[in-house]
């Protein structure tokens, strides 16, 4: 994170969210057991999904639907199913915790030998990105769960009002 | 127009054929492109028509090819594009890190030389769709390579040693460097990617000397930087007036407009034009682009020695799904309506094959390739209407109309085009195009994002699957210019992601996502032989002569989009909650490789 330190506000928030949240294996359990304006937390406080039985999934699982297929996908694949160069992250996501998930995206990673050579940006000053960072981790969460299949979902929760004002915040827009 | 005195070839005693047209190309360069056993250039000649006139291989020997000799280019990321060969050396080129190996022919392609530049590697996640390379080009002795951080260099042909550098544009806003550099006159023609950057893209001519710029032409932008003349350059006949770009975007938006120019080019020496196509409007969501996005997804005629455009012609005006301008023009000599015209034919991302007359851009055939497209109801080709020459969208299947945050559902084709890079061949004796083909619609969905440099600035969701009621993802077809009908059409179970050749021995060749290098009969279709090579083959299959035996030849390495959207099979958008994906994996088929594989007739 040390090359990222003060390039934007948007790192910082990554940061301050890594430090306020406790510590969890992504593959833990994602039974969300408490609901803050729309958004759900596992017993460990992390950002979790929240479907229902008739398919309904909460506003940032289906939020982070959107904003993966518009940035991730590019190198991920479609559905977090992998590229023929870049690892797919619906299985990722069952070992990489919160934490690490947040680190690599605002700070990038590369993994460079002989055998491949590959690169992931930081994402850190990016607030197409960043200012969606749980919304992207709960959708990839679902599908590391087999809790969401290879669609869009269809039924979601309305937007909470929390989230349109989070994100104004965050990207600086105004209504 | 430039002479040069002639002088010997430095490269490897290729015969030199005519003398005629000389003034018109790098003496070099001519001298190795009038050599039908060579393969000089990327698309074979200026026309690009990909169309040999070797005829060694024939359709009723092709069934006995075998594979003559293979060579790994170490690097297993998305092979595009087709090696050179010029008398006795093949020039290969691979993916980041761009190597370039030279291979003696006389000596079973031992490696003369190898080229492997330092590149910083932060360069690769910004290059949209994987880190291809879409090859090298030759003259004035060297060859010349456009790596992934846009430096343009120029190498000795001998010896692989650096002679000049250049660097066009600027990785760390998003300024990458994927498509094959082009050489015309004493001038090394270049174009830039960045399209999902938000980069102002431009082509650039430098001295083939010494790298110096000579000109540069952006896609959008005031008149002086995109070099049109507002009295003389003209759109479906008609001047374009003032500021035609400027008035096509809300503010300063041009200036992150995208316009990319990472496709191939073509040249006509007798009219002294280069032709090449411009990409994407960013962000790829329309509502917050308001206006024709001029010159986004326009078809470009430039004079090469001023960079000055003769005609534009923009195919989709204020694009909405991703369509690309970029890919190839093809430039034949065809009758219509009993007299002869000097045509150019180009096969759009947004399903429509446009034929024009290259000397003066009139539109003269704008037709489907593939049947299932239905963005548009077709093109106004009415001279007198307010609307002549655009598109008209089926609003339904419109983006704009639906808005940001609307999911547009069943939008044919998807944001792959009907056809992607991967150039299509003609034959001047079938009179047919062969034009590898995505069969493929898409759900897209627009919403707003905010650009920040050397970040990707997209700003839509999609998801792609085949046509409804339809499982195979590609089609090979033939298509005839003229009239604007597909004359027959080869199911593909992936997209065709392969640069077709044709030749004179009435086969046409491509390859597909599986690996197989495929051959078929030129007037039918029908398939003669086919190869599977170690990875699924998104290069373009060249073919050349030495020591008396026709070679064909084709890279190997799955990758590029194909590779992102394909490798683990499409969505089914129709699938329950839960359901694994419904359509074929590539990832079932083939893997990663990086090979060239070379095939010839038995002894």
């Amino acid at each position: 994170m040390k090359s990222c330190a003060g390039a934007s506000a948007f790192v910082l928030v990554a940061i301050l969210l890594w430090s306020a949240i406790a510590l969890a294996d992504g593959s833990a359990d994602p039974t969300a057991i408490k609901d803050e304006n729309g958004k759900y937390f596992d017993k460990d406080g992390n950002p979790t999904y929240h479907i229902t039985p008739d398919g309904t999934v909460d506003w940032y699982t289906y939020s982070g639907f959107r904003r993966y297929h518009s940035d991730c996908h590019v190198c991920h694949g479609p559905d977090g199913m992998g590229s023929s160069y870049a690892p797919a992250l619906k299985d990722s996501l069952k070992t990489l915790s919160y934490n690490d998930f947040l680190g690599i995206v605002a700070a990038g990673r590369k993994n460079v030998n002989t055998a491949q050579e590959n690169v992931m940006p930081s994402f850190g000053t990016n607030p197409n990105v960043m200012c969606y960072l749980d919304d992207i981790f709960v959708y990839l969460r679902a599908r590391a769960n087999d809790a969401l299949g290879r669609e869009r979902p269809e039924k979601r929760e309305e937007k909470p009002a929390a989230a349109t004002e989070a994100e104004d915040a965050c990207m600086g827009t105004k209504h | 127009m430039r002479f040069r005195s002639l002088r010997v070839s430095t490269c490897l005693g290729v015969v030199a054929a005519l003398a005629a047209g000389s003034v018109y190309a790098d003496e070099d360069l001519n001298k190795a492109a009038q050599n039908p056993n060579n393969w000089a250039m990327p698309a074979l000649s200026y026309n690009a028509q990909r169309y040999s006139t070797l005829k060694q291989i024939n359709a009723s020997n092709v069934g006995k090819l075998q594979v003559a000799w293979t060579f790994s280019t170490g690097v297993l990321r998305g092979h595009e594009g087709a090696p050179l060969v010029i008398g006795s050396t093949m020039y290969v080129h691979a993916p980041f890190p761009n190597i370039v190996y030279a291979l003696d022919l006389d000596h079973e392609a031992k490696i003369l030389w190898k080229y492997e530049p330092k590149q910083d590697p932060s360069v690769i996640p910004v290059m949209c769709c994987d880190t291809v390379n879409r090859g090298l080009s030759y003259g004035d002795g060297k060859i010349f390579l456009h790596q992934a951080d846009t430096t343009l260099v120029a190498l000795d042909a001998k010896t692989g040693k650096v002679v000049w550098s250049v660097k066009d544009g600027d990785p760390s806003k998003g300024q990458t460097g994927t498509s094959a550099p082009f050489v015309i006159k004493d001038k090394v023609l270049v174009g830039i990617s960045g399209g999902e950057f938000g980069v102002q893209c431009h082509v650039t001519a430098y001295d083939l000397k010494d790298g110096k710029m000579v000109w540069r032409a952006f896609s959008e932008g005031p008149d002086n930087e995109i070099l049109v003349d507002p009295e003389k350059t003209t759109d479906l006949g008609k001047p374009v007036g003032k500021d035609s770009s400027l008035k096509t975007w809300q503010g300063d938006q041009w200036k992150i407009g995208g316009g990319c120019t990472w496709g191939w080019m073509a040249f006509d020496p007798e009219l002294n034009l280069v032709y090449y196509g411009s990409g994407n409007p960013s962000t790829w969501n329309p509502t917050q682009r308001p206006g024709d996005n001029k010159w986004s997804m326009t078809i470009w005629a430039r004079n090469p020695d001023t960079g000055m455009a003769k005609w534009v012609y923009q195919m989709t005006p204020h694009d909405e799904w991703d369509y690309d301008g970029v890919n190839e023009m093809i430039l034949t000599d065809q009758q219509i309506g009993g007299s002869e015209r000097k045509l150019l034919t180009h096969f759009d991302r947004n399903g429509l094959g446009y034929t024009l007359d290259r000397g003066t851009g009139e539109l003269l055939v704008a037709q489907k390739y593939d049947p299932k497209v239905n963005w548009t109801t077709g093109v106004d080709m009415n001279k007198n209407s307010p609307t002549y020459g655009r598109p008209s969208v089926v609003a339904e299947y419109s983006t704009e109309h639906g808005g940001a945050d609307h999911n547009s559902k069943g939008i044919c084709p998807a944001a792959l085009g009907s056809k992607d890079e991967q150039p299509a061949a003609y034959s001047p004796e079938t009179q047919l195009f062969y034009v590898p083909t995505n069969h493929v619609c898409m759900d897209y969905e627009p919403f707003k994002v905010s650009y920040t440099a050397g970040q990707p600035y997209v700003g839509a969701t999609l998801s792609m699957y085949p046509p409804p009621g339809d499982s195979n993802m590609g089609n090979f077809i033939a298509w005839d210019g003229k009239s604007g009908k597909i004359v027959w059409s080869d199911p593909e179970l992936f997209s065709v992601w392969s640069g077709a050749l044709a030749t004179a021995g009435g086969v046409v060749f491509y390859g597909t996502l599986e690996g197989y290098l495929k051959a078929v009969d030129a007037k039918t279709g029908k398939e003669l032989y086919k190869f599977k090579t170690p990875s699924g083959i998104i290069g373009d299959v060249m073919t050349y002569e030495h020591g008396g035996k026709q070679y064909v030849a084709v890279l190997s390495g799955v990758g590029g989009w194909a590779g992102i959207g394909l490798a683990a099979g499409l969505t089914d958008p129709h699938a329950g909650l839960g359901a694994v994906g419904g359509y074929a994996a590539l990832s079932d088929y083939t893997a990663l490789g990086g090979q060239l594989t070379v095939f010839a007739l038995p002894q």
